[in-house]
């Protein structure tokens, strides 16, 4: 059961062969077992849980199910939950009930799936490893000394460690590709604007993307077509007819024309990693694809961009964080800025203080121009880059993320060194592409490989088409980390 | 350009950002480090290229002017560190 796909659980659940209650609780005992090493989850409401599934048993009795209708999904502690402890990994938030759903909340919520519980993550979404969370860690499935990647991490080794169906997860700089690649699962980032950020705690607006992380590409599909779709309530939400993203799934590849950036088999790219994906392009051949040569040459600039560019939004977005109106408030303080002043400082972890230090000053009086403005033109060099690019190709492939899944503590006491690790992943978000990771191999030390797929705007049906035909061929998608495969 | 010390006390300053001498220190050596990677920026030639602010270039979507949210207060007012008759409290500000 808990390998079955959710195609195959929507169709025992409107079989009756189980009863959404019984889906449930299966994954509520599993989580008793394994969340007190993982700590994939912060916070768990069985009973809130068990009562979505009873009425969703209800709806699937009077035949109204709908394709997820009684499957129990896991959510990111990003997105506000109605009633639900919401924390997004802060100390600024250890308390926080979210007083209403986020727009992906109340789509979940609307197909009659089941919220298994909030995931942790690094704090506000900063970071690569989860080591942020003021919850502490996440550990990865496939090695509980390493880091599960981030910032969705928790999600992400919460569907590996099968204690969940699916997820949710966000992606501002890749977020959900990276711990996708890490933990051994599919995550996809959909193009900017194509869910909702409404509910979703904004970390850097014009980055910030929600996305779904499962088992498998099909699965993917199936709950875009739940978290897609246009609302109002978010000013960059886009107008556009609904798409079906399963539509493209069974048709087969040929012709399909494989970009390869060089910048991403450059210097940097470790081995295991390089042969890997090397190898999943040979399959890509196989299956009746051809493969062309491009180059993205101003990606290398993605790094510093971002590192500009998502600060500074942040530094405004987190200035909402007072201890006014919601959030921590310093137990001692003299005066009203001393209350600001200390709130945030007791609130805040360091890698977000640091952020917001860094956006706070590339923001300030004189420094405008050479940082903030130098960022944003860059950033449309890089987003030219891909419209070049795509002239040549459909769909761009490469590594996730330059390593395999990185120790505990390993990158620790250098923010830089962390923030290398997005190298592959940031420029797609700049551009405001849609990208995906698929579990692709194993590295030298046993642990998943992702491969890369960024398709043009829009083309997420296709991305999904790419990325199902080769799990239609390959197995990767399938190996789980050892011991948490004790089916019942 | 290189950071000071000075400009780290006032960006936390800025920032309303509390911090103890040992905590500055820290973080004007890893700021150091990483406007050390920002400044790879500064020797791209840009002359010529419109700032690109968003991934989407959409106009501001309008709505109609009619009233959408309800009066929420408790709700609302549920969630904060302290709240006296419908008001939220914070250290006097005037004399």
């Amino acid at each position: 059961m808990i390998n079955a796909s959710l195609k195959q659980l929507s169709s025992q659940l409107a079989g009756k062969k189980i009863s959404s209650v019984e889906l449930t609780q299966l994954y509520l005992d599993r989580i008793a077992a394994l969340n007190p090493e993982l700590n994939a989850y912060v916070t768990l409401n069985p009973e809130t849980s068990l009562a979505q599934a009873r009425a969703a048993d209800v709806r699937l009795a009077q035949g109204k199910g709908a394709a997820l209708t009684g499957i129990p999904i896991a959510q990111k502690d990003i997105f506000c939950a109605q009633g639900w402890r919401t924390t997004c990994g802060s100390r600024m938030l250890e308390n926080f009930v979210a007083p209403y759903d986020a727009h992906v909340i109340s789509q979940f919520n609307n197909a009659g799936a089941v919220n298994l519980g909030k995931t942790n993550m690094d704090e506000f979404a900063m970071g690569s490893s989860n080591e942020t969370s003021y919850f502490g860690a996440v550990k990865n499935p496939w090695n509980h000394k390493a880091v599960p990647g981030g910032s969705s991490g928790g999600t992400a080794a919460a569907v590996a460690a099968r204690l969940c169906a699916a997820a949710t997860g966000t992606d501002t700089g890749g977020s959900i590709r990276q711990p996708a690649a890490l933990c051994g699962i599919s995550g996809l980032k959909p193009t900017y604007g194509v869910v909702s950020r409404y509910g979703m705690i904004a970390f850097a607006s014009s980055l910030d993307q929600a996305g779904p992380m499962a088992r498998s590409a099909e699965d993917l599909a199936l709950l875009l077509n739940v978290m897609a779709g246009f609302d109002e309530r978010d000013s960059t939400s886009l107008q556009r007819e609904t798409e079906d993203y399963a539509r493209d799934l069974a048709k087969p590849l040929n012709g399909l024309r494989i970009g390869l950036p060089k910048e991403f088999f450059a210097a940097g790219l470790s081995a295991d990693v390089g042969a890997a994906v090397e190898a999943a392009i040979a399959e890509y051949k196989k299956l009746g694809a051809t493969v062309v040569d491009i180059s993205l040459p101003n990606s290398r600039l993605s790094i510093p961009v971002y590192y500009v560019l998502a600060p500074a939004e942040a530094s405004s977005n987190l200035s909402r964080f007072d201890g006014v109106r919601y959030g921590y408030r310093a137990p001692e303080y003299s005066d009203l800025t001393d209350m600001y002043e200390k709130s945030r400082a007791q609130g805040f972890g360091a890698e977000v203080k640091r952020r917001i230090m860094i956006g706070t000053y590339v923001l300030s009086h004189g420094y405008y121009d050479a940082y903030y403005l130098q960022a944003q033109k860059i950033r449309r060099l890089i987003a030219q880059d891909f419209v070049e690019a795509y002239k040549y190709c459909d769909v761009i492939m490469g590594p996730t993320s330059p390593t395999t899944a990185f120790n505990l503590g390993e990158k620790g006491d250098d923010p830089v060194q962390m923030y290398l690790s997005d190298i592959y992943t940031i420029a797609v978000n700049l551009a405001g592409l849609p990208g995906m990771s698929i579990p692709c191999g194993l590295g030298t030390n046993g642990m998943p490989v992702g491969l890369q797929i960024i398709g043009n705007y829009f083309d997420e049906a296709r991305m999904l088409n790419v990325a199902h035909q080769y799990q239609l061929a390959t197995d990767w998608h399938q190996k789980a980390p050892a011991g948490v495969n004790s089916d019942k | 350009m290189s950071l000071s010390t000075d400009d780290v006390k006032k960006v936390a300053r800025l920032a309303r950002l509390a911090m103890t001498e040992q905590e500055m220190h820290t973080a004007h050596a890893q700021l150091h480090n990483i406007f050390e990677l920002i400044a790879e920026m500064q020797a791209v030639d840009t002359s010529g290229i419109e700032p690109m602010a968003h991934a989407q270039e959409l106009g501001q979507r309008l709505r109609e002017d009619v009233v959408t949210e309800g009066n929420q207060r408790e709700l609302f007012q549920s969630v904060a560190p302290q709240v006296e008759r419908g008001l939220y409290l914070v250290p006097q500000v005037i004399e």
